[in-house]
């Protein structure tokens, strides 16, 4: 099989105690729908619990719902324990997240952020966008010696 | 991670010495099937042999999940590293999947094993257990190739048992699951009389039923059910049939997975069956069988492949375009091309 057949595999969690679960699960939906395997850990995960499923998972990316202002600290801290396990994936935010704190949450190296309003189809290219990007930037880092697979 | 940066053999290495980082991404070449997976078949094959391969499967909502998540807790407390392969099946339409077996065992993968954390350069000293979620991916022999290599690929790299848990729908999901060492058929109250649990082709597998759900009212009509069904295995012979031991009754034990009422004995009756299987030569037997269900299953895949080569050459093209103008049967054309293909 090519690399482009085999299906984008996104961890599907809400970090800490928020338990508004509705939305994130209308997005495993919407993703599981356009193609891609969705690993839903659901509620009450942790930076660890989610960064082990990550791994043995072999997830391309990993999504975060969050609905009780917690996003600037929580969000950043994804990002570092994914890093520390060298995990490179990308972490994409969904949920309520006032305009003011995109962009800090980007550079905090969150890969994108999704508002109340994104469409379906929206929702499906920001993860593949954000995969893509993730693998762009891999096969930098890697430079020549890539063997792809 | 859709990329691997390095030979399959580094990664091997890794994996072998406890890299879960590594051991994650052979399993996506496993699950992508090709030349890599090939080349970790040979890989693996020479350290396997030594792990405990437990099957789990039954309905949905039966409560696979959670009872697998309970013996995973009791394995890694009693010392063991147990790894589990989680199979969900995929959209027929979009491909995409679900996997939601992990949210009802999510504590398990990060379990403390009461060593603290290992060393960093004492990898093999980890003793966390490692759950791969699996999408059927459409395809039907894509699952029967992954699921045992992705079987020995655990194995090799020192998990023990390793269990895969299905849903009990579909030939290949039964297939699977029947090849392990220990096939485990989980059923719940109010899912139907014996009627019903004689036309599901689960019970031929099983060598453990558990009654899960078992504080529910109609458990033990559902024992007794099962003991009736058993009763009949044995006087119509089925019994001889699959295994070739009619001394051998599968024990029935009853379960609630949600608090893990009943989890010690599903692990003991899971221990005394592989006694059992080495009490003769039926251990040995019966992974001779799983050999064969593999090297079968690769064979079609590579006769398959091999059929849509033909089909796409302007030979096989004509041909089967004789079958569409109706010049040929469709009977005469497969053998003709049959002819083709083996000369």
């Amino acid at each position: 099989m090519s690399e482009s057949d085999a299906p984008i595999r996104v961890v599907l969690a809400k970090l800490g105690l928020d338990g508004h679960d509705r939305g994130l699960k209308i997005v495993a939906r919407i993703l599981r729908d356009a193609g891609m395997e969705v690993i839903y850990l659901g509620l009450r995960q942790t930076t660890d619990s989610i960064v082990a499923a990550a791994e043995q998972e072999d997830a391309d990316a990993v999504g975060l719902s969050m609905h009780n202002a917690g996003h600037m600290t929580l969000a950043p801290a994804m990002v570092g324990a994914l890093r520390a396990a060298k995990l490179t994936c990308p972490v994409i935010v969904g949920g309520i997240v006032p305009d003011d704190d995109v962009e800090a949450l980007l550079d905090a190296g969150v890969a994108a952020v999704l508002g109340p309003g994104a469409s379906a189809s929206e929702v499906a290219q920001v993860v593949r966008d954000a995969v893509a990007a993730a693998e762009a930037s891999d096969d930098a880092t890697v430079g020549g010696s890539k063997v792809e697979t | 991670m859709a990329r691997v940066h390095k030979p399959v053999d580094e990664h091997y290495s890794e994996a072998a010495a406890g890299s879960r980082l590594a051991l994650g991404r052979l399993l996506t070449l496993v699950e992508r099937g090709g030349p890599e997976a090939d080349q970790l078949s040979e890989l693996a094959h020479q350290d396997t042999g030594r792990a405990h391969v437990v099957g789990i499967t039954g309905a949905p909502g039966a409560g696979k999940s959670t009872l697998t998540g309970q013996l995973v807790h009791r394995y890694v407390d009693a010392g063991r590293r147990p790894a589990v392969l989680a199979v969900d099946p995929s959209s027929p339409l979009t491909g995409g999947a679900i996997l939601g077996d992990r949210i009802r065992m999510y504590d398990v993968s990060e379990v403390e094993t009461g060593q603290g954390a290992p060393a960093p350069d004492d990898m093999s000293a980890d003793r966390r257990p490692f759950i791969r979620s699996m999408a059927t991916r459409g395809h039907s022999g894509g699952l029967a190739l992954a699921v045992p290599l992705a079987v020995r690929l655990f194995d090799a790299v020192g998990y023990d048992p390793v269990i895969i848990e299905t849903v009990g729908v579909g030939q290949v999901e039964v297939d699977v699951v029947g090849a392990a060492d220990t096939a485990v058929v989980v059923a719940t109250p109010g899912m139907g009389d014996a009627v019903q649990a004689n036309k599901a082709g689960l019970l031929e597998v099983a060598d453990i039923f558990v009654v899960n759900k078992a504080d529910r009212p109609g458990a033990n009509d559902v024992r007794r059910d099962l003991e009736l069904m058993l009763d009949l295995s044995h006087m119509t012979g089925l019994d001889t049939m699959e295994r070739g031991d009619a001394d051998y009754r599968p024990p029935i034990v009853m379960s609630s997975a949600l608090d893990g009422t009943g989890a010690e004995n599903v692990i003991a009756a899971i221990d005394d069956h592989l006694v059992y299987l080495g009490q003769s030569d039926r251990l040995r037997r019966r992974r001779e069988h799983r050999v064969r269900t593999e090297v079968r299953a690769r064979l079609k895949q590579a006769l398959d492949r091999r059929v849509d080569d033909l089909l796409a050459t302007d030979e096989g093209r004509a041909m089967v375009a004789k079958a569409e103008q109706a010049d040929l049967s469709p009977t005469e054309v497969a053998t003709a091309l049959l002819d083709i293909l083996f000369e």
